[in-house]
């Protein structure tokens, strides 16, 4: 086997010449290569390779020694001449010094001038993380959930003492100086000022600020343990004296699922009359509200169309009799959608990515004859318990909260301590079974514990709109769909495929499913709003402005179509 | 301060798609490549016992920083190393890491100590050589036992000279032999007859001739040198070759002045500068004298030891004295010397670590730019390699500096907490043995240490 050899006169580091030479030994037909300056010591190397030519004995230290033992000569000259190319490769590259921290401590050594630290690493870590952001005198939103309780009010306790906001943890939005954080929209900045414990409710309002032309000061999310008995409210305490004194903002709007009483209380108390305030705590009692001298809004929807109505130097009443208008005109809507149904389909099921909306659904459709059962219901008697774990055809851990009817045949139901709490397979065991509607929030645990939020990823949901047109007694399904920053880029174009097999599913039976959705969204966010929008209408689904409009027209439906055929 | 009247400037600690959204939105977001720390880490700020860990940190980075080390003289190491001296038919081999049975030792250490006991006359044979070290008649210890520090294979024996180095503000000494240069050499584990002959000259010669020059110049400030050397690339490592010049330039006159025979000193220096990895045996006791203060300190959490025997990779704590923690050693991602490849290789070895435990080596890599190839090829890639340790130390070197930070110090004082908390390890440039005795060196590379060392030595500082 033929050993070549070039010598150079030119000096190149060793470090770079035993990369070169590893290169070469990558080519086809190398047996073994050495390039290396030629000192005494590298010919004794090169020398115990079996590679010493009279070449490279009588090379200076001084000088470049190529050495390539090959198949043939023809292989041995590439090889010679790859090295050089590399070798003359090597020059002026541009590059950058970024810093790459990989600490908190580092990343505040970059950039001593941040003021906010966004943490969502998985909640075990996340506490440490923040406490530090604290400590360090930043203000924190800390995305992460499964945050042990007592270190919430520790850091929570920690930002008042300091005059920081500590948003979350579990605070899935924030807007900060107009800047949109974590699942939050691309609204306007404006006059209206909010705190909320509830993510999705921070979304829906500030996006409903914006349909009506309103923008945002600041949008503060507490975190939904904020108003709890054990934590007290600190962060929505601290944010609302914070919007107080915000000369930007002139109406401030509190969000929260219905606080703890004494809770409710401490918050109604911090009230200040210097500014309107608007009240959304869904579900609660106006009455305190009203006492506080504070504005109370039922819906998400209505706290936004009052606020906007403040903004905008009116009443905060204003809004309300044109939403009740708006509100009548669903019945022929409803009555349109009814006559679509086929005898037996008398059920509404609720397939929700947002946990503020799927509580609200349920606050809502609480007087519908037939009962409402909820995986996050709003009576613990209505809890939907059967959450049944079953591997999936593709090996994969697949959850649902019912077995598909095919399988039950094969493998008996699981048995579970409230047997009666099961309507799920009531449902699909008996063609006389009673009529129950489900609402199911799919962001809660039981759906995301290995797997993305349904705002990002919305492949469960999907399946699931699909299992529930199969069951013959689905009359309505009810979805939401958010946008914006954080979630999936395009949410209604990914549901579509779904849709169309649902309708499919049920046509092979003679039945339609009646889909009524609304969309909470900007326009512009980078999923523009009003293209998501006809998305939607095109594959036939009926698109309410919000999703109280949206659960108001789905109980409507089965509401009549209950009685119609009750009766008929 | 007021937030709301500022320009919002996030950090991102988490998804990635929470930092593209705020760059999307121009908020100018500075992103944590977050990792989770260490199994078994907890919040610790001070001892069981109720000592106040960061200001005994604060103590002992103020010791190490503030130590002074000069090159004060040589000897024999039987002459000049406390317990050293051959007793009561005792011989006393030093190795590199922490303590090891001649069972367990990596082909490197095995061929390195066979080829001391050539050179001490001791054996005729590399045969009967490892016969002898197999019989128990020898007794084996760390060199760090010895306030000494050894590259590679690191081995001491009694006869071999060593440059005395005394941390001039502490007063306590350090000790390392002189370096034989690359290839086939004792320290990677080679024992060759010309290996034996190299000793034999620089014990003949060399030894001489140095220690006579040291008489004449009077002690020479090895801190400083070093800082020089940061300056001139080297980061005193795995490139030395700014620091052997310097210390030519040092040595040359009082070499010329104090041997008579021109032939010797020509011999010397040009032996010297035939070495690129001369100096590596400076900063090495220089290191190590300087770290010696910080020991033993309660309630210290800072690393004053990091060394590997071929083997297992150990460290030592301030608060934990002299107590090893140690881990498997890792294999080292190297570039490899014509003829060799990665299966040639031994696992991680040498007591050279103390030069990153000292804030040097790949510490300093930022200064570096020569050997970049190591960390992924560019400058950037160094001066990153470096701000990672930041991570992970106590603080910034008073008397290092790196121009290409800005004349930042380099990362000094390990925090056995931040390694637990970040996840990141020490990072070190070493050099590759072949782990087969007899045959020395293969490569050279970058090798993370492993974590168990910390996480160990981590439980331990819990229950002080």
């Amino acid at each position: 086997m033929p050993i070549l050899t070039r010598i150079r006169a030119e000096y190149h580091d060793s470090i770079i010449l035993m990369q070169v030479a590893a290169a070469l030994l990558d080519l086809p037909g190398v047996e073994d290569a050495a390039v290396v300056m030629g000192t005494p010591a590298n010919q004794e190397i090169v020398a115990g390779a079996g590679l010493l030519t009279p070449e490279v004995a009588a090379a200076r230290p001084d000088d470049l020694v190529i050495v390539v033992r090959a198949a043939d000569e023809a292989a041995g000259q590439a090889a010679l001449a790859q090295a050089q190319e590399i070798l003359a490769r090597r020059g002026p590259r541009t590059e950058t010094t970024a810093a790459r921290p990989k600490s908190l401590a580092a990343a505040l050594h970059a950039a001593p001038d941040a003021n906010l630290v966004v943490i969502s690493v998985a909640g075990r870590y996340a506490g440490r993380e923040a406490r530090a952001a604290l400590d360090a005198g930043r203000h924190v939103l800390l995305f992460s959930d499964n945050v042990p309780l007592e270190d919430e009010i520790g850091l929570k306790q920690l930002a008042v003492s300091k005059g920081l906001l500590c948003m979350g943890p579990d605070a899935g939005t924030a807007i900060i100086n107009g800047v949109a954080l974590g699942f939050a929209n691309a609204v306007p900045r404006g006059r209206v000022g909010l705190v909320s414990a509830a993510g999705t409710g921070l979304q829906a309002v500030t996006t409903g600020l914006a349909r009506r032309g309103a923008g945002v000061s600041q949008a503060i999310g507490a975190g939904g343990r904020d108003l709890s008995e054990a934590v007290g409210g600190l962060m929505m305490l601290q944010g609302l004296q914070m919007l107080q004194a915000d000369p930007q903002t002139e109406v401030i709007v509190l969000i929260s699922k219905p606080p703890a009483p004494s809770v409710a209380a401490k918050v109604l108390a911090a009230i200040s009359p210097a500014k309107p305030t608007v009240v959304c705590f869904l579900g609660a009692d106006p009455g305190p509200i009203e006492a506080a001298g504070a504005l109370p809004a039922t819906t998400l929807a209505q706290a936004a169309a009052g606020a906007a109505a403040l903004a905008a130097g009116g009443d905060y009443y204003g809004p309300l009799a044109e939403m009740a208008e708006a509100s009548k005109a669903l019945i022929p809507l409803a009555e349109a959608a009814r006559g679509l149904l086929r005898p037996g389909q008398r059920s509404l099921r609720g397939l929700f990515t947002g946990g503020t909306f799927c509580y609200e659904a349920q606050a809502l459709l609480q007087g519908l004859p037939e009962p409402v059962y909820s995986n996050a219901p709003l009576d613990k008697a209505r809890k939907l318990e059967h959450v049944v774990t079953h591997p999936s055809t593709d090996g994969s851990e697949q959850q649902a909260l019912s077995r598909p009817p095919a399988q039950d045949a094969v493998n008996p139901p699981h048995t579970t301590k409230h047997p009666e709490r099961r309507p799920h397979e009531v449902r699909t065991q008996s063609k006389d079974a009673t009529v129950v509607h489900t609402i199911i929030d799919l962001g809660e645990d039981e759906f995301t514990q290995g797997r993305l939020h349904p705002m990002i990823d919305p492949a469960l949901r999907n399946r699931r709109i699909v299992e529930e047109a199969r069951d013959p007694a689905t009359a309505v399904i009810l979805l939401d769909y958010v946008l914006g920053y954080g979630a999936h880029p395009d949410p209604a174009g990914a549901s579509l495929d779904a849709l169309r097999a649902a309708q499919r599913v049920a046509a092979e039976d003679g039945r339609q499913i009646v889909f009524i959705a609304s969309v909470c969204g900007a326009e512009a966010d980078p999923q523009p709003l009003s293209e998501q929008e006809a998305k939607l209408r095109a594959a036939g689904v009926i698109v309410l402005p919000d999703n109280a409009a949206a659960a108001r027209l789905a109980g409507l439906v089965v509401a009549l179509a209950g009685n119609a055929f009750e009766n008929g | 301060m007021n937030l709301f009247n500022e320009p919002l400037r996030p950090i991102n600690i988490g998804l990635a798609s929470f930092y593209d959204s705020m760059v999307a939105q121009g908020a100018n977001p500075v992103a944590v490549e977050w990792r989770p720390p260490l199994e078994g880490y907890t919040e610790l700020t001070h001892t069981a016992a109720g000592v106040d860990i960061e200001a005994a940190n604060a103590e002992a980075f103020r010791r190490i920083t503030t130590g002074r080390p000069l090159l004060v003289g040589m000897g024999r190491a039987a002459d000049v190393i406390p317990g050293f001296a051959p007793a009561r038919g005792r011989l006393l081999i030093t190795h590199s890491g922490p303590p090891i049975a001649w069972e367990r030792m990596c082909g490197p250490t095995r061929g390195a100590i066979m080829g001391a006991l050539l050179y001490e006359g001791l054996a005729e044979t590399p045969e009967e050589a490892a016969t002898l070290a197999a019989s128990g008649e020898i007794e084996f210890a760390p060199c760090h036992h010895y306030g000494a520090v050894g590259p590679m294979a690191g081995i001491i024996s009694p006869s071999m000279p060593v440059f005395i180095v005394r941390n001039e503000t502490f007063g306590n000494l350090a000790y390392a032999t002189q370096n034989e240069g690359l290839g086939r050499v004792l320290r990677y584990g080679a024992y060759g007859p010309e290996v034996i002959a190299r000793l034999r000259w620089m014990d003949a010669v060399l030894y001489p001739a140095l220690a006579a020059a040291l008489a004449a110049s009077g002690p020479i400030d090895l801190r400083s040198m070093t800082a020089q050397a940061l300056h001139m690339a080297d980061e005193c490592h795995n490139r030395n070759k700014a620091g052997t010049s310097l210390f030519i330039r040092a040595i040359a006159p009082a070499l010329v002045q104090a041997v008579k025979d021109p032939a010797a000193v020509a011999d010397v220096l040009r032996f010297i500068d035939g070495n690129d990895h001369f100096y590596l045996n400076l900063s090495m006791p220089a290191m190590k004298a300087m770290l010696a203060p910080a020991e033993n300190i309660p309630g210290c959490t800072l690393v004053t030891t990091m060394a590997r025997n071929g083997t297992d990779w150990g460290i030592r704590v301030s608060a934990t004295g002299e107590r090893w923690f140690t881990a498997p050693a890792p294999l080292v991602e190297g570039l490899w010397l014509p003829g060799f490849t990665a299966a040639d290789a031994n696992p991680d070895i040498g007591d050279s670590a103390i030069t990153e435990t000292g804030g040097i080596g790949a510490f300093a890599l930022a200064g570096a730019p020569a050997i970049v190839q190591f960390v992924g090829g560019t400058p950037a890639d160094a001066l990153n390699a470096t701000l990672e340790m930041y991570e992970i130390t106590q603080g910034e070197h008073p008397a290092f500096t790196l121009p290409a930070l800005n004349f930042r110090g380099t990362p000094a004082g390990i925090d056995v907490r931040k390694v637990m908390r970040t996840g990141i390890t020490p990072r070190l440039n070493t050099g590759i043995a072949h782990r087969e005795p007899g045959l020395g060196m293969v490569g050279a590379g970058l090798v993370s240490a492993p974590s168990g060392c910390f996480a160990a030595a981590f439980a331990a500082l819990r229950a002080l």
